[in-house]
């Protein structure tokens, strides 16, 4: 048994008694990061020699038993900047550019002595459900090697299956960390809006972005999100909200938690076999306690028409920036400035994140903007009180996290619109600023991961790390392993 | 045919803060390129901004300066455009719900005053320098990126050159007396856009407007605007029409000159900036700005003449700027003469600023200085002769007035147990110059006061010293 | 209907070059997601304001003081393609000119 196997308290207090050093856990990471990860590209950069010098001076301070993380292997995905460390976003247009300083919740998470083991590979821009739009390399499925991660956290969440690292950051605008946790059988969580800094994640779309952890357990998430939240002076939006230590809510029962599951997240377009493991799933949470209550959110419909104006329209300007005058690829051959721009843009962005920009100065320009802009934000407002409406007599909303397991590579590439609607679940929590989760919640038929989703009260983590807990308690679906099967080239 | 006239000025005003709008970087001005910059100013991918508190009370105090409604729900927006001084690719603005709406100045011309509307004004980051170098390259110095700006857009009520001029002369006095920033258009912290039209007298139509832009003083706003109301009357007396334009002055010439013809609107895809949360500015808030506004120009202009007797032209030039007004009241509030206190503002005072290209600030005067060398006029210690030479001491080296003129000795003298045997003396020994003053002859007098300032080096109170005279003279 | 000249609109407000290839594709793709986006004229918004911001903060400032973060202006340029004596050099611009603030 890899030693990334065993659980974050059980691994600090081998680390504080001397069992083990933080090095032997960076070894192990890096092993397996080299057996395994020349078939599931899950990293961009690995970040070996830094990691090791860093374990070497932790063991040489040692490690204290307040220093919970202290030792602990993470990996961040590519759109979270790491200073002095290549970070890409998944992007050509990024190739060559080394920040000059961290992200908030990286200089939280080295303060608290976790090591950063390198960075994950993720769609271009975080733009897509697949991780297939990386201009570097596909990420592959440590489920099944013929599939997708799931995106656009997916190297990041195939890091953690694989057991590459112990624990990686995704970030999440529509989806990003929890669908990617569900095709690969592992606890991912997008907290409130404004829990997380995002000083430092390369913008997508601005107001639904946050950053999350991708764990095996509970658990170990509710350590490393309490430790990366909080108000950052950095970033205007962040909470003044006091965070909680969210560990004090694993274990707790969960008997009378009231339960709303939405009529709509077992539609059609929900593989018949997800609805059966979710409905299992509810089943063994109405046997700790809560109660089921069906509900309704009427206007989930239009959640993805409704983000795609607006988080695309976000996107393109946040996107203008990359323009080869300060940073990043710029163009060869180029005999003025608009040369450098066009050039430089039109070869350093891949065709998904052109797409989105192209639909998003559409929906922001002259005599656009208000069918398309002011509408979708207005439609916002409505998705966003049909949640603030059930949440109020309901602690927690749950259904399938994706309306589907991981699928095969390239099957649905070619067709944007249908890659659209496999948000369609995900959507709603970003668009309402709510803390969502995906709980691993059994297999289909083909041995791959059916992910659970659990959405609650703004602020309200802790709901969700109890539920997610007792869940996990209950069903212990993180003993059984990815298989590592198929990828015959 | 005759026209009438619309003119629209945005001026662009830099607020006087120590940090950027959006950035806790430095505010300088001349430092070496690129180092009043950081993460935020250089657009990094994962930077957000943040807003400065003084900047948005800099322009919520010229808002209400310039009697304007303050908007009090309102967030900021993206402008989106490339290029590269403007290195997110967007400037963070307010567009929808600026600042605020509704103000108004004014303005007077050739004795006629006119309220001039202001539609609109709000707070927005400037852009980064560019130079053009003839190597076929440009050159981007991102020192002036965020530097905080307050745009003030005004109503189409101005209708002549003049009438620009006045307005921006009062919308500079009025900012400058805020002290929400130094105002000053060859520093560049105020910068000046305008937009003229002309249309046939009685027309409800307002005509096709140009834009005249890199105006870099007042007088050239006006000298534009008054060539450009001119070409434009040609343009549609030979039968054109006038084209959407933007032209720039020439100072060589006087003309202006069509920089390039504007085709379709700019496409900004303005948006409300997603990385800062949205304001409700409070009442509470706005209340103490305005409390903490001083009197403007105007208000200190009408006091100085009614309260204080000043001539309505003296209290015009001392309301200029607000230093010298200030000056002005702590002269007097030290117990000089008002009228004297601002004789030697106007006069003395002045000719040395201008003298030595300096601002009053820079020099050593200090209003207790310059009220202890009035009251030592007043008072009859020193004769206003030397009272010139007391002033170049204390403008130039600081000198406190008293003990310099004791420890030169040019005090005055004006006891008459010293000058009254001087002059008998004089009397005695000028026996001519007594039959001459019987006879009638006012030149003997003259002559014997001349006689008395030579035996005293010029000390005598020359007042004393007639009194004294005339009764020694009447005694004979 | 989104047309190949609105696509060549959009693609030179953001600028993108686009191939014919590309035109045709990102037309037709386009028009599919923008058909999904007419969607939302089925709802009734009538009287609804629009959510921009999804953050509970408001009036969030800074105060008005220098932040020295270390990072200095060789670090900040340590990624420009091309300096010259700290400025940032880029090709000739075309519209020789200044922003309008
Ligand atoms: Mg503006
Ligand atoms: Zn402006």
């Amino acid at each position: 048994m890899s030693l990334l196997d065993k659980d974050l308290e059980t691994l600090h207090q081998e680390l504080v008694a001397g069992d083990i050093k933080a090095t032997d856990l960076v070894e192990q990471s890096l092993d397996t990061i080299e057996q395994r990860d020349p078939q599931l590209n899950a990293f961009i950069t690995v970040n070996a020699q830094q990691a090791l010098a860093d374990a070497v001076a932790l063991d040489e301070k040692g490690i204290k038993a307040e220093d919970k993380l202290a030792g602990i292997p993470i990996a961040y995905k590519d759109n979270i900047v790491t200073k002095n460390i290549l970070t890409t976003a998944g992007s050509k247009i990024l190739n060559n550019f080394e920040p000059v300083y961290d992200a908030t919740v990286v200089e939280k998470l080295s303060q608290a002595g976790m090591i950063n083991l390198g960075k994950t590979n993720m769609d271009e821009f975080a733009m897509g459900s697949s991780t297939e739009s990386s201009y570097f390399k596909p990420t592959h499925n440590p489920w099944d090697l013929d599939r997708v991660p799931g995106g656009s956290s997916g190297g990041s969440a195939a890091a953690v299956a694989a057991g590459e690292v112990f624990a990686a950051l995704g970030s999440d605008t529509g989806g990003s960390i929890r669908q990617p946790s569900a095709y690969n059988g592992i606890f991912g969580i997008k907290p409130t809006y404004g829990r997380v800094s995002r000083w430092g994640l390369i913008a997508f779309g601005s107001s639904f972005d946050q950053i999350g952890v991708m764990t095996k357990r509970v658990k170990d998430s509710a350590y490393i999100l309490t430790a990366m939240s909080g108000k950052d002076a950095k970033d205007s939006t962040s909470s003044k909200q006091e965070v909680p230590d969210f560990t004090k809510f694993v274990g707790q029962d969960i008997k009378g938690l009231r339960v709303a599951v939405p009529d709509e997240f077992f539609g059609d377009g929900i593989d018949e076999e997800v609805k059966t493991q979710v409905e299992k799933g509810l089943k063994v949470l109405e046997d700790l306690g809560a109660v089921i209550d069906h509900v309704q959110l009427p206007y989930t419909k239009y959640a993805v028409p409704a983000y795609y104006v607006l988080a695309s329209s976000e996107a393109s300007s946040n996107l203008q920036r990359f323009d080869g005058i300060r940073y990043g690829y710029r163009a060869e051959d180029v005999k003025n400035l608009e040369d450098v721009y066009i050039k430089s843009r039109s070869e350093g962005f891949g065709s998904e994140v052109k797409r989105r920009i192209m639909l998003g100065t559409f929906a922001l320009s002259a005599g656009f903007y208000d069918a398309y802009f002011n509408k979708a934000a207005k439609v916002r407002t409505l998705i966003k009180q049909d949640y603030e409406r059930v949440l109020a007599d309901h602690d927690l909303i749950v259904g399938p996290t994706s309306p589907d397991t991981a699928f095969k590579i390239g099957a649905i590439v070619s067709d944007p619109l249908k890659l659209y609607y496999k948000d369609i679940l995900t959507i709603s929590s970003n668009m309402a600023g709510v803390p969502s989760a995906s709980v691993p919640a059994g297999f289909d038929s083909k041995g791959l991961p059916v992910g659970m989703q659990m959405v609650a009260k703004r602020f309200d983590e802790g709901t969700i790390f109890k539920a997610a807990a007792a869940f996990e308690a209950a069903t212990k679906y993180y003993e059984v392993k990815p298989s590592f099967k198929g990828g015959a080239r | 045919m005759n026209f009438e006239t619309t003119i629209g000025l945005e001026v662009h005003v830099e607020l006087k803060t120590k940090t950027k709008m959006f950035s806790p970087s430095p505010v300088t001005y001349g430092a070496e390129p690129n180092t009043s910059t950081n993460v935020i100013d250089f657009g990094f991918p994962g930077v957000l901004p943040t807003v400065n508190r003084e900047a948005y009370r800099l322009g919520l105090m010229v808002a209400l300066a310039l009697h304007a409604d303050i908007t009090k729900y309102t967030h900021f927006d993206r402008k989106n455009y490339f290029y590269p001084d403007n290195p997110k690719a967007y400037q963070i603005t307010q567009a929808e719900e600026p600042l605020a709406t509704n103000g108004w100045l004014e303005i007077e011309v050739n004795g006629v005053k006119k309220k001039i509307g202001i539609e609109e004004m709000h707070v927005e980051e400037d852009a980064g320098k560019n130079t053009h170098g003839d190597d076929g390259y440009s050159y981007v110095d991102l020192n002036r990126q965020g530097t905080p700006l307050i745009e003030i857009v005004s109503k189409p009520d101005i209708a002549s050159p003049d009438e620009a001029y006045a307005y921006l002369e009062q919308l500079r006095k009025t900012i400058q007396f805020t002290g929400a920033s130094d105002v000053k258009m060859e520093e560049g912290s105020m910068r000046v856009d305008t937009n003229i039209s002309i249309s046939p007298i009685g027309s409800d139509k307002l005509g096709q407007k140009a834009e005249l832009k890199n105006l870099n003083s007042f007088n050239h706003v006006r000298l534009g605007l008054a060539y450009e109301e001119k070409r434009q009357a040609q343009v549609i007396m030979a039968g054109g029409s006038v084209r959407p334009e933007t032209r720039r002055f020439d100072e060589a010439s006087g003309e202006t000159i069509l920089m390039r013809v504007k085709e379709g609107k700019d496409d900004y895809r303005y948006f409300p900036e997603p990385d800062l949360p949205a304001f409700e500015i409070e009442d509470d808030w706005i209340n103490e700005i305005q409390s903490e506004i001083p009197e403007m120009p105007d208000k200190r202009r009408s006091r100085y003449i009614n309260e204080l007797g000043i001539p309505e032209y003296d209290a015009g030039v001392l309301t200029q700027t607000k230093e010298m007004s200030d000056f002005f009241e702590a002269t007097i509030a030290d117990g000089a003469n008002a009228k004297l206190a601002s004789n030697w503002l106007m006069g003395e005072v002045s000719a040395y600023l201008n003298a030595n290209k300096l601002d009053l600030l820079a020099t050593k005067l200090t209003p207790v200085n310059l009220s202890t060398m009035i009251k030592l006029i007043q008072d009859g210690t020193i004769s206003s002769k030397i009272a010139k030479k007391v002033f170049q001491e204390t403008i130039k080296n600081g000198s406190e007035p008293k003990a310099w003129v004791e420890q030169k000795g040019l005090v005055q003298e004006s006891n008459p147990e010293v000058l009254t045997p001087i002059i008998t003396g004089i009397l005695d020994a000028n026996e001519q110059s007594i039959i001459d003053f019987k006879n009638g002859k006012d030149r003997a007098v003259g002559y014997l006061i001349g006689q008395i300032m030579k035996q005293t080096h010029g000390q005598a109170n020359p007042k004393v010293v007639n009194k004294i005279l005339m009764a020694e003279l009447n005694k004979r | 209907m989104i047309s190949k000249n609105d696509v060549t609109h959009v693609a030179n407000l953001a600028r993108l070059s686009l191939s014919q290839d590309e035109i045709d594709r990102f037309t037709s793709q386009l028009d599919q997601i923008i058909a999904m986006e007419d969607e939302l004229s089925h709802v009734e918004t009538e009287g609804v304001k629009p959510t921009t911001h999804i953050t509970d903060e408001v009036n969030v400032f800074r105060n008005d003081v220098v932040v020295n973060d270390g990072i200095t202006r060789e670090d900040l340029l340590s990624n420009v393609p091309e300096t010259k004596d700290g400025l940032i050099k880029v090709p000739s611009i075309i519209d020789k000119g200044e922003t309008d603030a």
